[in-house]
This record gives structure tokens, C-alpha cells and sequence, in this order.
């Protein structure tokens, strides 16, 4: 086993633990926080694929803002922080068998793709990924349309948020 | 390769060498070696923070008109050993209501989110953790590591006290990344590049102080605000709230997040000194004549940069024992009012700039005078706010009952 992998097995043994602690634990502040784990294992995935900015990406975002904001409206919201007793709802079957059919779609999907078998390609080194990336995200013959549509998005996101603040306080 | 030129791979290949010459494998020879690297750096970063302890505590007196430590050692150089030794030996108390496993992480990971900055900070040519290309983003990605650790402290401590100032901490930090990330983005535009060693190399010629002042001043404000620094310390005000998100710690776990704060304000004072003022290089060009080769040495650079920071530090810390407290309002609006449209405004202004004067030779004077322009358009726009807003307090409504007599 080359150290590549073994981090990947570490880190898979990692995000799978963790994700199943988001759902089983009682209390919903420390579910949050293990969310952050899984998130955080996500990261350690994304720079395993050499997506250093990717990785760095997904924890400013989620770990930095989403998660917290999580927490903030667990501790702002649910006065009840309990260790035990029954959970807050008994959809777990359900949601069980949506996973495993989620999981045994896209298990199917990617077996029947061609490089789902073969090793990615190192990147030469010296490449510059995040210079590419930029490139791509602004160039019409590439990402530049639904970059564009989500910017749209995330304005209207803010626009509205803005809106819905600014009404309640009259 | 001597190790005049170059310690730390001199070092490292002559580990490598050792270990290889014990049989081992080169796979593993590379993880110790690489262990044993990371092992120093936080050394180093540590023995850094114990020295802090009494620059912090001689600075602080100065200002205030004191004398500060002076008994243990000379000018009280021993003092913190002494404070490190009693923090040890106080009792360590878990309050009976805590969660207790997150109210032990929190200060772990308060320190651990400022000592992982340390493994981009380029203190010499050669002397650094790892060079990467977006290393500007992972500056911000490990200050959120920051915040959660405040979090989880003021949540596990079960105080209320501890939660507002788990609350104001984070409504801070959250609100002053926005500035933060864009006063970072200005040094990325003027060098093309996130990597720490990029943006120091292509300052060789000139500071990028010089090129945008403005930025500098955005970048201080918003790195105070993230550091909890007076005039931002809402999180741990003495007077409201005791102690803030660190109410219930005791001992060394108190310790951890002072010395977190301690060397998180050097840090920054280092990553201002490497965003703006050159960074390791540059001992006022004279590295370049032949008389004075001998200045670009790691260690010489291992210095400047060290003085560089110790100045960054000063600077915040002159700003906070001079500054008084603001209100949590006046702070949230100042960011989100002030401070983030003047950011955005500069980003899109340097942006331009460089990309429009990029080839001519009045690149750095235009760049400086549109910041300069800004900033007077900035203060134009303040003196009539404000003039407006002290004109509505001292007449009010007066105009209304002359406009009813006529």
C-alpha cells in the first residue's frame, strides 16, 4: 500500500464514522461538531486529489460559515440539550434505505464508466491548477455561463435575506 | 549546499542520510524526516510565544507608566517561566455543568488553529513549512478553526457569560472576514500569486505598502478584529462580561488560549510584515551590492523577518492599550457600512489599475495616487456624514417650525 492510500483509508474510515455520529448523536450541538469532523475529512480528501484550493475552499465555507452558522441556530433555537432519550424523529429506516439507494445508484453509474477502474494522471509538477481554474471560470468556452447563473443566485440569496430583515423590524 | 545557505535542507539531508545508513526505507526516512520538521516549527513557534508573554507584559506597562516584570532575571527576562510553572501547578477545574469533552478540546484547538499558520510563514528564503499556491486562502481557512474553537469554549462552559462572549467573538470574526479576504486579495493581485514566498519575491524591488497603503490599513483593522484585540475585545470585556468565552478555564488550559492570542497577534504581525513590507527580504537594497552579499543569508533573513513581525506586533499592540472599547453596534456597523464597501471599492480599483497600467513605467505612482485619491474621497464623504449627523443633534427640527411661521 503506497502512504497515499493508507491516508485514504484512514480518512474514509474517518468521514464514515463521523457522518454516522451526525445522525446518531442526541445532542444536536455535538452532531454539529461532528459534521465539522466529516467536513473536515471531505477537505483531507479533496487535497489527497492534489485540489489544494478545493480543500481550502470547503473549509472556509463550511467548516468557517455553514457549520458555525449551524451551531448558531441550534444554541439560538432548541432550548432542550439532551444526552439521551428518544430521537427527535423515527424516519431513520426510511432514510436509511434512501442512502443505500443513493449509494447503490451512483456505485452503478461509476462502475459502468471507463475510468472508474484506472489511476488518475499525477499532475505534472509545476502546474498551476488554481491559475487554470480561474481561467476556466471566466472563459465562455468553458464555465463562464453557470458561474455567471450562480452569482445571479447568490445576489438574489443576499438581496432577499436583506429584504427579510429589514421587513420584520417595521 | 553549506549550512550557512541553506540549514534546514542541509539538516534534513544529513538526517535522511543517518536514517538511510539504519536501513530504513526511503518512503519512510521522508515521513520522519518531515515529522521531525513539523516538530520544530512548532518548537520555534512556541518558544516564540513564551518570549511574547514578556513583551507583551513589558510593552503593556510601558504604556501604562509602569515598570512591568523586573524581579525574576534581567529586565525580568525569567518572568514567564515563572507564570508557566504556576499556571501548571493550579488546580485544573471542569466545571459540574461543562460538556466535558469539548470544554477540554476548545483550548487545544484554540492553539492548534494559530500554531497550523505557522506552517506557511516563509521565514527565510529557505527556512519555511511548505510553500503552497493558495497559501493566502489557507490563512483564512485555519482562522475558522479559530472561531470554532471559541465556540466550542463558550458552549461547553455552560456559563452564560461565556456564551455571549462566545457570541460577540463570532459575530466579529465572521463579519471582518469579509474585509480580511479582501484586503488579502489586494497583495495577490499586485503579485499574480496566493503563495506567501510569491508575493514576498515580488516585492523585492517594492514594498507593496507603497502600492496600496489603503490595503495595509484594511488589512490591520480587520486582523485586530479577528485577533479579539482591543478596540474589538467585545469577547472578553472585563467590565460586561468577566472574563468572556474563557471565563470557567483555569491553569494551562487558560494559558493555552493567552498564548494562542499572544503569538496569533505576532503571526499577523508577520503576515502584515510579509503582505506589505517585503516580508524576509530586503535590507534596503543593500543585499544587492557586492560589499553586502553576505545579507542574503537565511539567517540574516531569519532576523529582518523576525524584526519585521516584532514591529507588526507592536503596532497592534500599541493599538490596543491606547484604544478604548467599542460598542457591539458601532462595531458591526463600522464593518459592514465602512469597512467592507471601501474594501470591495479598493479591490475593484486596484484590479483595474493593474491591469491598465500594468505595462507602463507609472505603474507604482498610479497606483499609489489612487489609493490616496480614495482615501480623500473616503474623508470627504465621512466630514459631510458626520457634519450632517451633528447639525440633525444640535438643531432638531428647528427648520420644520421656521418653515410653519412663514
Amino acid at each position: 500500500m503506497t502512504p497515499d492510500q493508507i491516508i485514504f483509508l484512514l480518512c474514509a474510515v474517518l468521514i464514515v464514522a463521523t457522518a454516522l455520529m451526525v445522525v446518531t448523536a442526541r445532542n444536536l450541538v455535538h452532531a454539529a461538531l461532528w459534521l465539522v469532523a466529516t467536513l473536515f475529512g471531505v477537505a483531507i480528501l479533496y487535497g489527497l486529489l492534489q485540489a489544494g484550493f478545493l480543500a481550502l475552499v470547503q473549509v472556509v465555507v463550511y467548516i468557517g460559515a455553514i457549520a458555525i452558522l449551524f451551531i448558531f441556530a441550534v444554541m439560538l433555537t432548541r432550548r432542550e440539550m439532551r444526552d439521551k432519550g428518544a430521537q427527535l424523529n423515527q424516519n431513520w429506516g426510511l432514510a436509511a434505505f434512501l442512502g443505500l439507494l443513493t449509494f447503490a445508484g451512483l456505485a452503478f453509474i461509476l462502475s459502468s464508466w471507463v475510468g472508474f477502474s484506472n489511476q488518475a494522471a499525477k499532475i505534472p509538477a509545476g502546474t498551476d491548477t488554481l491559475s487554470a481554474l480561474g481561467n476556466a471560470l471566466v472563459s465562455p468556452n468553458a464555465f463562464v455561463l453557470p458561474f455567471e447563473v450562480a452569482s445571479i443566485l447568490l445576489l438574489a440569496a443576499l438581496v432577499g435575506a436583506v429584504y427579510i430583515a429589514s421587513a420584520s423590524k417595521k | 549546499m553549506t549550512f550557512w545557505n541553506d540549514p534546514i535542507n542541509f539538516i534534513a539531508n544529513w538526517l535522511g542520510g543517518v536514517f538511510a545508513g539504519w536501513g530504513m526505507a526511503s518512503g519512510l526516512v521522508y515521513v520522519i524526516t518531515a515529522l521531525i520538521g513539523i516538530v520544530v516549527i512548532i518548537l520555534f513557534a512556541m518558544a516564540i510565544a513564551i518570549f511574547l508573554v514578556w513583551v507583551e507584559r513589558k510593552v503593556v506597562a510601558r504604556f501604562q507608566d509602569r515598570l512591568g516584570p523586573n524581579r525574576i532575571g534581567p529586565f525580568g527576562l525569567i518572568q514567564p517561566f515563572a507564570d508557566i510553572i504556576k499556571l501548571i501547578i493550579k488546580e485544573d477545574i471542569t466545571p459540574d455543568g461543562a460538556d466535558k469533552l469539548i470544554f477540554n478540546i476548545a483550548p487545544v484547538m484554540s492553539l492548534a488553529s494559530v500554531i497550523l499558520i505557522w506552517a506557511i510563514v516563509p521565514l527565510a528564503s529557505n527556512i519555511y513549512g511548505v510553500d503552497i499556491n493558495v497559501a493566502v486562502l489557507y490563512l483564512v481557512a485555519v482562522g475558522s478553526f479559530g472561531t470554532l474553537s471559541v465556540i466550542m469554549a463558550g458552549w461547553a462552559s455552560n456559563n452564560k457569560y461565556a456564551l455571549i462572549g462566545a457570541f460577540r467573538m463570532v459575530a466579529t470574526m465572521i463579519s471582518y472576514e469579509i474585509p480580511m479576504v479582501v484586503a488579502l486579495l489586494i497583495p495577490t493581485i499586485l503579485s499574480g500569486t496566493m503563495s506567501v514566498k510569491g508575493i514576498t519575491e515580488a516585492q523585492t524591488n517594492l514594498w507593496f505598502v507603497f502600492l496600496s497603503p489603503l490595503g495595509l490599513l484594511l488589512f490591520l483593522i480587520s486582523a485586530i478584529a479577528e485577533l479579539g484585540r482591543s478596540p474589538f475585545d467585545l469577547n472578553e470585556a472585563e467590565s460586561e462580561i468577566v472574563a468572556g468565552f474563557h471565563i470557567e478555564y483555569t491553569g494551562m488550559k487558560f494559558g493555552l488560549f493567552y498564548a494562542g492570542e499572544l503569538l496569533h497577534a505576532f503571526t499577523f504581525g508577520g503576515f502584515m510584515a510579509v503582505l506589505f513590507f517585503g516580508g524576509y527580504g530586503g535590507f534596503f537594497g543593500l543585499e544587492k551590492m557586492t560589499a553586502f552579499g553576505w545579507l542574503a543569508n537565511p539567517f540574516v533573513e531569519l532576523v529582518i523577518f523576525l524584526l519585521k513581525a516584532l514591529i507588526g506586533y507592536w503596532v497592534i499592540m500599541w493599538i490596543k492599550y491606547s484604544m478604548p472599547r467599542i460598542r457591539i453596534d458601532f462595531m458591526l456597523a463600522f464593518n459592514w457600512k465602512f469597512l467592507t464597501p471601501l474594501a470591495f471599492v479598493l479591490l475593484m480599483i486596484t484590479a483595474l489599475m493593474d491591469k491598465l497600467l500594468a505595462p507602463t513605467q507609472f505603474y507604482a505612482s498610479g497606483m499609489f495616487l489612487s489609493n490616496v485619491l480614495l482615501a480623500w474621497i473616503v474623508i470627504e464623504l465621512l466630514r459631510s456624514f458626520s457634519k450632517r449627523e451633528r447639525l440633525a443633534k444640535e438643531k432638531p427640527a428647528e427648520p420644520v417650525i421656521q418653515a410653519a411661521q412663514h
